[in-house]
C-alpha cells in the first residue's frame, strides 16, 4: 500500500464523513460547516486524480464563493439569536428506502461493470492544457457559460433587491 | 489490508455522495439544506467525470466537463439564494412545505 492509498482512504473518509454530518446533523449551522469539509476532502481527491487546476477551482468557487453565500443564507432566514436554528426532517422511512436503492443500484453497476481503463498518458500540466482547450475546442460553451454567469448574477441581483 | 486505489474507489466514494444528496434534499424542509444537498450531487457528479478522465488515460474532456458544472453550480447557487431570500421577506418562513403559492 502507497503514500497515495493512504492518502485517497484520508481524504475520502473526511469527504464521506462530513458529508453524513452535512446530512443528519440537526443544526443547520454545523451542517453549512461540515460541507466545508466535505468540500476540502473533494478537492483533495481532485489532486489525487491529476486535475491540480480543478481542485484550486474547487477551493476558490465552493469554498470561497458558494459556502459563503449558503452560510449568508443561512443568517438572514434564521433567527440566530432568539430560536435555535433547527431544520426538521420528514418522511424519514421512505427517504431511507429511495436512498438505500439509489446507492445499492450504483454501487453494484460500478462493482459488476468492466471498466476499461487506459494507462496515464504523460502531460504536461492540466491548467495550460484546459487553456488551449477552452480557447480552441470548447469555445462555444465557454462564450455561452459567460453569458449565463452574466444573466444569473443581473438576475440574482435583480430578484434579491425587489 | 486495504486495496490499492482504482477507478472503482472514487465511483464509489462518488455513488456515496450522491445517494447522501439524494437523502438531504429529500428529507430536509429548509430551502438552504435542499441547497446543500444539491450541491452534494454536483460534486458527486464531478467526481466521475474526473475520475473518468484521469482513468482513460488523462482525457481532458471530462475535467473540462467538471469546469462547466461548477461554473454552473455557482450560477445556480446565486439564484437560488436570491429566490429564498425573497421567499423569507414574503412568507417569513424557508420551509418548502409551506410555500405553496407562487403569488400573492
Amino acid at each position: 500500500m502507497s503514500l497515495a492509498d493512504i492518502v485517497f482512504y484520508v481524504f475520502a473518509l473526511i469527504t464521506v464523513i462530513s458529508a453524513f454530518i452535512v446530512v443528519f446533523s440537526r443544526s443547520i449551522i454545523y451542517s453549512a460547516f461540515s460541507l466545508l469539509f466535505t468540500f476540502f476532502g473533494v478537492a483533495g481527491l481532485y489532486v489525487l486524480l491529476n486535475a491540480d487546476f480543478l481542485a484550486v477551482t474547487q477551493l476558490l468557487i465552493y469554498v470561497g464563493g458558494i459556502l459563503v453565500l449558503l452560510l449568508f443564507g443561512v443568517m438572514l432566514t434564521s433567527k440566530v439569536v432568539s430560536v435555535e436554528i433547527k431544520t426538521g426532517t420528514l418522511q424519514t422511512l421512505p427517504a431511507v428506502i429511495v436512498t438505500a436503492a439509489v446507492a445499492g443500484t450504483l454501487g453494484w453497476v460500478y462493482w459488476i461493470t468492466d471498466w476499461k481503463v487506459l494507462p496515464l498518458r504523460e502531460f504536461s500540466s492540466s491548467a495550460s492544457r484546459i487553456g488551449e482547450l477552452l480557447m480552441t475546442q470548447f469555445l462555444l460553451p465557454f462564450e455561452v457559460a459567460s453569458v449565463v454567469l452574466l444573466v444569473a448574477l443581473l438576475g440574482a441581483a435583480m430578484i434579491a433587491r425587489r | 489490508m486495504l486495496p490499492e486505489v482504482g477507478l472503482t474507489h472514487y465511483l464509489f466514494i462518488s455513488g456515496l455522495l450522491f445517494a447522501l444528496g439524494i437523502f438531504g434534499v429529500v428529507t430536509r424542509r429548509n430551502a438552504v439544506m435542499v441547497l446543500m444537498g444539491i450541491e452534494l450531487i454536483l460534486n458527486s457528479a464531478n467526481i466521475n467525470f474526473i475520475a473518468f478522465s484521469r482513468y482513460g488515460g488523462m482525457n481532458m474532456d471530462g475535467q473540462l466537463a467538471a469546469v462547466f458544472v461548477i461554473i454552473l453550480a455557482a450560477a445556480e447557487a446565486a439564484i437560488m439564494l436570491a429566490i429564498i431570500l425573497n421567499i423569507y421577506q414574503q412568507f417569513n418562513t424557508v420551509n418548502v412545505d409551506e410555500v405553496s403559492r407562487l403569488k400573492e
